[in-house]
């Protein structure tokens, strides 16, 4: 399916769903909220006509200040069979909690965890929803645009210029020369 | 002094000249690879710069057996505490080296993620620029390291 006829064509099939869709760039999207993704999704995945068998990517957008509800999640699916791709774009707010797709396809297992980890959204149903680029002592989301950007929670003590070694060691215990 | 030592003649050295002498051409390297200065490393490494010139082509994936911690590429402050580890392990003399920007000052990477230069969490010798250094300049780097290793104190206890 081109773009344009996949756009008007989901609008069609679904009307429960309540979905708006428009053609991007040369790509479909298609806005959804969040208590109908899952149905959705199933459909793309599993209806043959659609069969988005890959969901290539997942990430998020923070509108901050600009937009009542803060966060944008952006899926890309991609269909292998008919070389058709799909963009679906789901609002989610602040303290609002989003699906998990690990059901679907396997790899949102990662994607979601990214996001979780970057952006501080949550998805329910998710076996695993823990860091996965930041360390675990790290405080916040540092995509958020109220993060620092260059804020950095060192794991270790930094000084510059860096603590008289050899006095750092004998203090640790580590050398034992005079 | 002559060429040409007479019979019987003598050559006088200070301890220090001669251990800097031997150790600046057995420098055992512990490439620090993170990044994609790596691949400027590799270049060097291999025969056509060929690193091996300078008695330093043979590099060792221990730290105990290495005496220069080459960090070569963006050391983010997850991986900090493995690099401060591996730098403790290492055995006196240690030299250290600071390949490329982002070793030596983060780089281009001011953000929440990356560590702003090597030198905040151990000493470094020798900082090598460029984004990634061209081989001459890395083996710029490394001859200024021999000159250092050559010029300093070797106290043997």
């Amino acid at each position: 399916m081109t773009p344009e006829e996949l756009a008007s064509q989901l609008v069609t099939d679904f009307p429960e769903l309540n979905l708006t869709s428009r053609v991007d760039k040369g790509h479909a999207v298609v806005d959804v909220s969040t208590d109908r993704l899952v149905a959705l999704m199933t459909a793309m995945k599993e209806r043959p006509e659609y069969g988005f068998a890959m969901l290539m990517d997942l990430t998020a957008v923070d509108w901050f200040e600009q937009r009542d509800i803060r966060f944008d999640l952006v899926y890309h699916l991609y269909s292998v069979e008919h070389n058709h791709r799909l963009r679906v774009k789901v609002q989610v707010g602040e303290i609002q909690h989003a699906p998990s797709l690990t059901k679907l396809w396997p790899i949102a297992d990662w994607f979601e965890r990214e996001v979780w980890d970057l952006y501080g959204i949550r998805f329910d149903g998710h076996p695993n929803l823990k860091r996965i680029m930041m360390y675990e002592e790290f405080k916040g989301h540092p995509l958020r645009k109220d993060y620092p950007y260059n804020k950095t929670q060192p794991l270790i003590e930094e000084s510059w210029p860096v603590r008289n070694l050899q006095i750092h060691m004998k203090e640790a215990g580590k050398i034992h020369r005079p | 002094m002559s060429d040409i030592l007479l019979p019987g003649a003598y050559y006088t050295t200070k301890l220090d000249k001669a251990m800097g002498w031997a150790r600046k051409y057995s420098i055992f390297m512990y490439p620090f690879v993170t990044a994609c200065c790596g691949m400027e490393y590799m270049s060097v490494a291999s025969s056509h710069y060929d690193i091996d010139r300078f008695g330093a082509g043979l590099p060792r994936f221990s730290p105990r057996q290495a005496d220069v911690l080459m960090v070569v590429g963006t050391v983010s402050q997850k991986i900090a505490p493995i690099l401060r580890r591996v730098y403790d392990q290492m055995c006196e003399p240690k030299w250290v080296i600071a390949f490329g920007a982002c070793a030596s000052v983060g780089g281009p990477y001011d953000n929440y993620a990356t560590l702003q230069g090597i030198d905040r969490i151990v000493p470094v010798d020798i900082y090598i620029p460029g984004c990634p250094p061209r081989p001459e300049i890395i083996i710029d780097g490394l001859m200024k390291l021999q000159e250092k290793i050559a010029n300093q104190k070797h106290p043997l206890i």
